[in-house]
Order: structure tokens, then sequence, then C-alpha cells
């Protein structure tokens, strides 16, 4: 959907010679921020933000990177949420095999939904895999290990490696931060290479790059499961900080709610996605104590951000004179 | 008996089957024509059919107006309501990736929804047939509920009608035309904005029609329209948008296959549809009734 976005305005704006050490040393500032939040913010809070920054950053790698707007991520979140309860729970798995059979079920889920899917495009691949995506959670409201409507509740957070108790809370934050950080780098690893490349290209013009020889489905395919993979490591997670898997985590609702996150903060940047999470997450924390529905906060500010900053918070910040003069650029 | 299935049995289900056919056909049609013109897949339709179903209750309840002028009424008002988000905010992103369309009407569906819900309770209300539909006829083989014809029969018209109306008419003809190319249209002096919020109205009054006609089968609730909407997609990526009639027809269709699976294998009637989408994809991506774009 970045293909056709507009034309950043404006006077060519000259990059700051230490654009890149200034670029380095925000990151470091927020590193820091990260580790040291837990002294003043609920534990609880920040890990469900962490989560579902990983989960808009694994979704944005589709939309932001490729262009193809998946409307079925909740699948891949709430199904690794399943598979990683279910495995911890039931089989007795450690955390971390947990965490890893969630990422493997999510990228084989990811890898069938994502062969039909991309068998159209535009705004038919929306469509087709909100259809997927439900009928996959229609096998979850039937399929015995789910429990239905109760979800798999009291999930063990257990042992790391069989040695550090994530039952601390403290201990399971420093560990939430790190599958946080790896799946960053993951992704701007990939984002960055010259796979990433391609993918981008694809997006710009797919009849483009497909006269170049490139095989567009498989490029497309390979991006559907790893975006799904790594949607699957935030939602097995995400069984753990909270102990339960429900349905609500794999119903449409939550592919809307990470679309919504990736837009509020911007699509295509890296920092983007996390602060849309940041965002929603607090509103819903916010919110949670009166009883004015959620949904129609999210509704209008999807309206506004549609109509009137398309680009998203993070996107503007980079489209303004000071975030270009610092070297940032949106990727769409 | 046919398969070890009592005859009555399936003639039941074939009928539900019939009847949630005359809902997917009706609101794929309005998604198909919305879709046609402009470019946008309104995710509203579910809201806007809810919308329906909901101003006909409350015609019923707060002013006493009765079904009859209801089925009337509520879809004009609908189409009224959908023509001023077209003019205030939907017109502005048609220059813009169709996406956003997407996603704008998934907001205002979103937040519609919500609205509802908070002033009206999740729960469903039911909403009486009208008295000279109540009962019920014995064909011999089964007793058909006089509503439950009716709505066959009434969506089955409408949308024969809005069928001609498209193909037959000259202000059907500008539609086609300009669903072929807008700009020339325009110089020919035809008002194409005005009729790009036509077949928006056209559109979402057809899903207000669909609400009113399903008030008394299904109680009256917000949500009524969300979960409906995704299986009417999958419809849509069945029949390909290309055809006003391949909506109709793969709308009964899949409605009837549904019933069927109801009656034979109970456990994937949920899915069938998602399942026979993914079929389709597989072996016709264009859909069965699509021109690929």
């Amino acid at each position: 959907m970045a293909g056709k976005s507009e034309p950043i305005a404006g006077e060519h704006v000259a990059i700051h010679p230490k654009a890149g050490q200034i670029q380095l040393a925000l990151v470091a500032v927020a590193l820091v921020l990260a580790v040291l939040a837990p002294q003043f913010l609920y534990p609880i809070f920040l890990m469900k933000l962490l989560a579902f920054g990983l989960f808009a950053s694994a979704f944005n790698l589709l939309l932001g990177y490729t262009g193809l707007l998946s409307f079925g991520h909740a699948a891949f979140f709430g199904g690794a949420a399943y598979f990683t309860a279910h495995a911890v729970k039931v089989w007795g798995w450690s955390p971390e095999a947990g965490l890893l059979l969630g990422v493997l079920g999510a990228a084989a889920l990811g890898l069938v939904m994502g062969a039909i899917a991309i068998r159209r495009q535009g705004i038919y691949f929306a469509m087709i895999t909100l259809a997927l995506s439900q009928m996959f959670f229609f096998f979850c409201l039937q399929a015995r290990f789910t429990h239905g409507e109760d979800g798999i509740q009291s999930v063990p957070r257990g042992h790391l490696f069989g040695l550090i108790d994530l039952n601390d809370s403290m201990n399971m934050y420093y560990f939430v931060l790190a599958v946080f950080a790896f799946g960053l780098i993951v992704i701007w690893r990939f984002v960055n290479s010259p796979f990433g490349m391609i993918l981008k290209s694809i997006r710009e013009n797919e009849q483009r790059a497909v006269s170049l020889g490139y095989s567009v489905a498989r490029y497309k395919l390979a991006a559907f499961v790893m975006s799904a993979a790594l949607a699957g490591l935030a939602g097995g997670l995400k069984a753990l900080i909270f102990q339960f898997a429900t349905l609500t985590d794999v119903a449409w609702q939550m592919s809307g709610e990470v679309i919504l996150m990736t837009l509020l903060g911007g699509i295509g940047t890296l920092a983007g996605p996390i602060f849309g999470a940041g965002l929603v997450v607090t509103l819903q924390n916010y919110l949670a104590t009166s009883d004015f529905p959620v949904t129609i906060i999210t509704g209008v500010v999807f309206m506004v951000c549609v109509l009137l900053f398309r680009r998203g918070l993070v996107g503007e910040f980079f489209a303004s004179k000071l975030g270009r003069r610092l070297g940032f650029r949106a990727q769409s | 008996m046919i398969f070890g299935i009592p005859l009555q049995a399936l003639m039941g289900q074939l009928l539900v089957g019939l009847i949630n056919g005359s809902f997917y056909a009706l609101l794929s049609l309005g998604l198909a024509v919305i879709f046609g013109l402009l470019r946008v897949i309104n995710f509203a339709h579910g809201a806007q059919y809810m919308l329906g179903a909901f101003t006909a209750l409350l015609l019923l309840t707060v002013g006493g107006i009765n079904y009859w002028l209801a089925l009337i009424l509520a879809p004009l008002i609908v189409g009224l309501f959908a023509a001023l988000v077209e003019r205030s905010m939907l017109s502005r992103l048609y220059k813009l990736d169709p996406l956003y369309g997407l996603l704008f009407t998934f907001g205002l569906a979103l937040a519609i929804e919500g609205t509802f819900r908070y002033f009206y309770g999740a729960s469903g209300k039911p909403y009486a047939a009208p008295p000279q539909l109540s009962g019920a006829v014995n064909l011999g083989f089964m007793f058909l509920p006089i509503y439950r014809g009716w709505v066959v029969i009434a969506s089955l018209a409408v949308c024969i009608a809005v069928w001609l109306l498209i193909e037959k008419t000259k202000l059907g003809a500008y539609l086609r035309a300009a669903t072929e190319n807008p700009v020339l249209v325009q110089a020919f002096g035809v008002n194409v904005p005005l009729l790009l919020t036509l077949t928006y109205a056209l559109g979402a009054g057809l899903a207000g029609f669909a609400g009113v006609l399903a008030a008394p089968i299904y109680q009256v609730s917000p949500l009524m329209g969300s979960n409906l909407i995704i299986i009417v997609f999958a419809v849509v990526v069945v029949g390909g948008m290309g055809s006003i009639l391949g909506a109709i027809v793969t709308g009964y269709l899949l409605g009837v296959v549904e019933g069927l699976t109801k009656v034979f294998y109970p456990e994937a009637s949920n899915i069938v549809i998602f399942v026979i989408m993914a079929i389709v994809l597989i072996l016709r991506p264009a859909g069965l009734f699509g021109k690929e774009a």
C-alpha cells in the first residue's frame, strides 16, 4: 500500500553530519530506558507492551516492507499462544521449547495460509487472509486442546533453561525484553538484507520485479512465513506472560488491533509499530476500568489515521524537517 | 430417507441454507456494486446490515411504524447515512491505494458497532414478524414458515431488480460506463462524484434492507453483522467481483452448500465456505465468475 504514498513535500534537507551517531545514541537511550522501566512501571504492563510491540513489528514486516496487508495475523499470534501454552502446561516442556514450538507452529500456519492468499493481490489478499484466519478461529473454537470458550488457563512459566525462575516477575521481564530485542534485530537484519531489498522492489512495482526475473510469489511467501513466525514468537510470549491463551487472541478483532498499532505508529518504520503498540496498550489499560467501550475509540482512531495522518506518528516525525535532518526516513 | 437422512431434516436445512444464501446474495451484491465503481471494499457492510435491523426495531418501538413501512424506510435511512459518510470522508480516499478504503470502513464498522453496544447492550432483541407473514403452511413433505418463504422471495426479487437496474436502465449504463472509465464519462457531462455517492448509498441501502429482512429471523443485536461480513467476503472471493450476476448466484449457492453441510457433516458447517474459498483460489484464482485483473 506504500506504492502510492504521497511524496514528502518541502525542500531538500541536508543530513546532519553526525546523524548516524545520533541515531545510535537514541537506540542506546531506548535500551537503557527499557532496562530501567520496571523500577517505575508495572512489569506485567511493560511485558504486554513488549509482546504487542513485537507483534506489530512482525506485522509491519509484511505490510511496511512487502506491501501486503494481512487481515489474519491473529491466527499466528493466537495460534502460537495456544501451541506454547499447551506444550508448557500439558506436555511439561520448558518455556524456551514451548516458545519454539509456538514459532514453528505459526510458521507452518503461515506457510499454508500464505500459499493460498498470495494467489490474489491487494484488496483480495486482505479479504482472503481474513477469511482463512476466521476459519482457524472456528477450528480453535471446536478443537479439544484449546478448551473452547475457557481457553488454556494457568499456564506455568517454568524455569528458563532449567535455571532461571520465570515466576519472578523481574526475571520474566528481562527474558521478555531479550526475546523482544532478538525479534527486532532479526527484523532489522531481514529488512536491510538483499532479500529485504527485493521485497521492497516487489512492493514498489511487482511487474518490474517479475520482469527482472525474480520469482515474486516465492519472495512474498517467504516474507509471509517470516512475519507469521515472528508474530508467533510474540503470541507465545503473551501466553507465558499472562499465563493463559484464549479465543480473544485468534479473533479477527486482534488482527484489526495490530493493523491499528502499525498504522498509528507509522507503516514502514522500525520504531513506529512499537510506539503504536504502546499507545494502544496504554489506552486499553486506561479504559479497562471505565465501561466506555474501547471499540468506539479504536474505530474513530482508525478513521482519523486513514483520513488525516497516514504516515503515523513516527512516520510524521521522520518526514518532518528535524527527522530528515537526523537521517531518518520511512521506507514507504 | 435420502442417504439415511430423513427428508424433513434435509428439506429443513435446505431452507435454512436458502435463507442464509439470500443474505449472502444481498450483501455480496451490495459489496460488488460498491467495489465495481468505487474500488472500495466496504468493511462497514455488516455494520450497515445491523443498522438496517436496528432502524426497523427503533421505528417500531419509538415511532410505532410497522414492518412494511420499515422495509422501505430503513434502507433509505441507512442509505442516507452512508451517503453522508461517503461525501464527507470516504470520497477523500479514492485517489489513494484501495487498501485505505478498506481500513477506513473497518474503523467505521468498529465505531458504529461499539456505539450501538454501548447504548443497547450486546444481547439480542426480538422483532416480531408481521401478522400477515406469521404461521406456516404444510407443503406435504415439510412445514414452511411463511416468513422464511417471504425472505427468499423478497431477496430474490430485489436482487433481480438491482441487476435489471444496472444492466437495463440508463442510470445503470452510466454506472457501468463510469466503472470502465470515470474520466471519460465525466467529460461527457455525467456527474460522476454524484454517481459514486448514489452507488455507495445503494450498496449500503441493500445491506440495510437485508438487515430488516433478517430482524424477525435472527435477533437484533449490535454484533449481528460483524461475523456475517467475513463469510460474505469469502463469498465475494469465490464469486469474483467482476460480475453482478455472479455475486448473486454464488451467494445462494454457498448458502445452500452450507445448509447441506449441516445435514451431512455438522462439524464443518462453520468453515465449509472458507474451505470452498481456498479450493477455488487454488484451482481458479480469479473466482468462479471473475475476470483476472
